[in-house]
């Protein structure tokens, strides 16, 4: 494999190999806490969090991990850091804890992070390890707070909790803060992405 | 149409690739006339709700055929927008909504049966779903309080204000109370515009029956297997439970029956399949009925048959004549 710049794994988490548009990696927080774009910010900076330690973790060790128990290591090291973040939470930001519940303790699972850690942060020294995990972090945000974004303002009127849109002006589409609207937004969302990105590269 | 075939008009010998004998089917004539049976419906929820009535019915139409128009012109389609396949899904959708149903509401819904429903899976032929169904299940995730508020038709068409009430099978379900024949079969009973009238729905799908644009066995599972499945319960506790001809008369049975679950293109091509789609349909209806959250099942019980048709299709295949059981096996083994 040839040698890539860090630039070039910082940037390529965030749109060209981004987790959720397109490996369709992290699902489940992508539809389950994005009815709100707090929401999804605050999910999007705890993996965030999670991804960068735990693949910093992941490369210090990876030469003394045997073959055979790397992939229970890597859960326990995540799941430590998911439980700093989730004590964290809870002690700083209650409210953002409550909101988001049993899916901060759920990160562990997040395929995107086992699979940073899997694929890229034990095959490579700790500067690009973390730097990848950094993009793969904030791809993962901006869809999340995107995501998030469109169905507060078309589920509730709102956007960060601030109400722009009256009662007497829009009737909120209460679908887009429940799970199907989560389903067709990120769905359309990939929808579109997907449709301009191949007109691109065949008028390219 | 008469496409490959010139009229021969002297002697001469014409030559032309199969097929030779042609009808004079084709989409166009399909759809408006199902478009001719939906006009006694459409009359009766005029002459129930009204302006109402008319409002929604040409707001939802003419919605449904300019998304379609639009859509086609974005993904750079040729455009079917007037062979009337959307002018139907939008008064199917204007038939499923209450009376008093805002415009916004229904254009939203129009928009997303059309776009999302039909034309995301590339257009007429290739649905999943019945649009405009899905355009009413949208809606009612959407918009849930106004989808469900009720007006009682022969206030509005005496043009006092709008009384609210509440449908026969509301009153049904949450407060026991019958509502008897002759208002559910004639339609000065609460419910959407193509709910109330039982008997105009019938004349358009028996109209319909006549061209052969209906599959019988489709409406016949639908509100067989109702009556059945609720007669059952009906003979076990006759005063908590209602009828069996209650529940093929009330809410949207009979529009579900000759306009919905026999939309050619959602509902399965094998005739096993077919029993099995329309008696599903009929038990999961009066299940949602009688022991769901919701009055009425009709909606959801025809979306979710929909979403098994392509099983149904594969696994009743019908068995090729003088095949040999091994071979059958075999062939359909290797189509998965």
């Amino acid at each position: 494999m040839a040698k890539k710049t860090l630039t070039y794994e910082f940037v390529k988490g965030i749109w060209r190999e981004n987790a959720v548009i397109k490996m369709l990696l992290g699902m489940c927080p992508a539809l389950a806490v994005t009815n709100s774009a707090s929401n999804g910010l605050a999910m999007g900076l705890a993996s965030t969090f999670v991804v960068a330690a735990s693949g910093l973790m992941v490369s210090l060790i990876r030469r003394i991990v045997p073959g055979g128990v790397r992939i229970p290591t890597y859960i326990i090291i995540i799941a430590t850091f998911v439980t700093l973040a989730e004590l964290f939470l809870k002690a700083y930001l209650p409210d953002i804890s409550k909101s988001l519940g049993p899916y901060i303790p759920l990160i562990i699972v997040n395929c995107m992070i086992m699979g940073r850690a899997e694929f890229f942060a034990s095959k490579h020294p700790v500067t690009p390890a973390v730097v990848d995990a950094l993009g793969t972090g904030i791809g993962f945000t901006w869809v999340l707070v995107v995501l998030g974004a469109i169905r507060e303002v078309l589920g509730s009127g709102s956007i960060f909790g601030f109400a722009f849109l009256g009662e007497k002006i829009f009737t909120p589409w209460v679908v887009m803060v429940l799970p199907a609207g989560a389903f067709l937004s990120l769905g359309l969302m990939i929808g579109v992405i997907n449709y301009f990105t191949l007109r691109k590269r065949r008028a390219a | 149409m008469a496409g490959n075939i010139e009229v021969n008009k002297g002697d001469s010998l014409i030559i032309s690739s199969s097929p030779h004998l042609l009808s004079k089917e084709n989409v166009h004539r399909i759809m408006y006339t199902v478009i001719l049976a939906l006009i006694p419906a459409v009359a009766a929820s005029v002459y129930f709700y009204r302006l109402n009535a008319v409002i929604l019915l040409l707001v939802c139409t003419i919605t449904a055929v300019v998304t379609e128009f639009l859509v086609q012109r974005f993904m750079k389609k040729s455009t079917t927008a007037f062979d009337g396949s959307a002018a139907i899904t939008g008064l199917l959708l204007a038939l499923t909504l209450p009376p008093s149903f805002p415009i916004f509401g229904a254009v939203l819904g129009s928009v997303f049966a059309v776009a999302i429903g039909k034309q995301i899976f590339g257009g007429l032929g290739f649905n999943i779903f019945n649009p405009a169904l899905l355009g009413r299940a949208f809606l009612q995730a959407t918009y849930p309080v106004l989808i469900t508020t009720w007006h009682d038709p022969v206030a509005a068409s005496v043009m006092v204000d709008v009384v609210s009430t509440a449908t026969p099978l509301a009153l049904m379900k949450f407060e026991g109370v019958m509502t008897p024949y002759w208002p559910l079969l004639f339609g000065n009973v609460a419910g959407s515009l193509g709910e109330t009238s039982a008997i105009a729905i019938l004349i358009g799908g028996l109209f319909l029956r006549l061209r052969g644009y209906v599959n019988w066995k489709l409406p016949l599972g639908y509100l067989g297997s109702m009556a059945v499945f609720g007669g059952i319960f009906w003979l076990i506790d006759p005063s908590k439970y209602p009828d069996p001809l209650f529940h093929i008369t009330a809410g949207g049975a009979m529009l579900g029956a000759w306009f919905m679950i026999t939309d050619m293109v959602t509902s399965p091509t094998t005739p096993k399949g077919q029993w099995i789609f329309a008696i599903g349909a009929g038990v999961l209806a009066v299940t949602i009925r009688l022991f769901g959250g919701l009055p009425e099942g009709v909606m959801y019980s025809i979306l979710l048959m929909n979403a098994i048709v392509p099983i149904l299709n594969r696994y009743t295949r019908p068995k090729v004549f003088g095949a040999v059981k091994q071979a059958a096996d075999r062939a359909g083994g290797s189509s998965r």
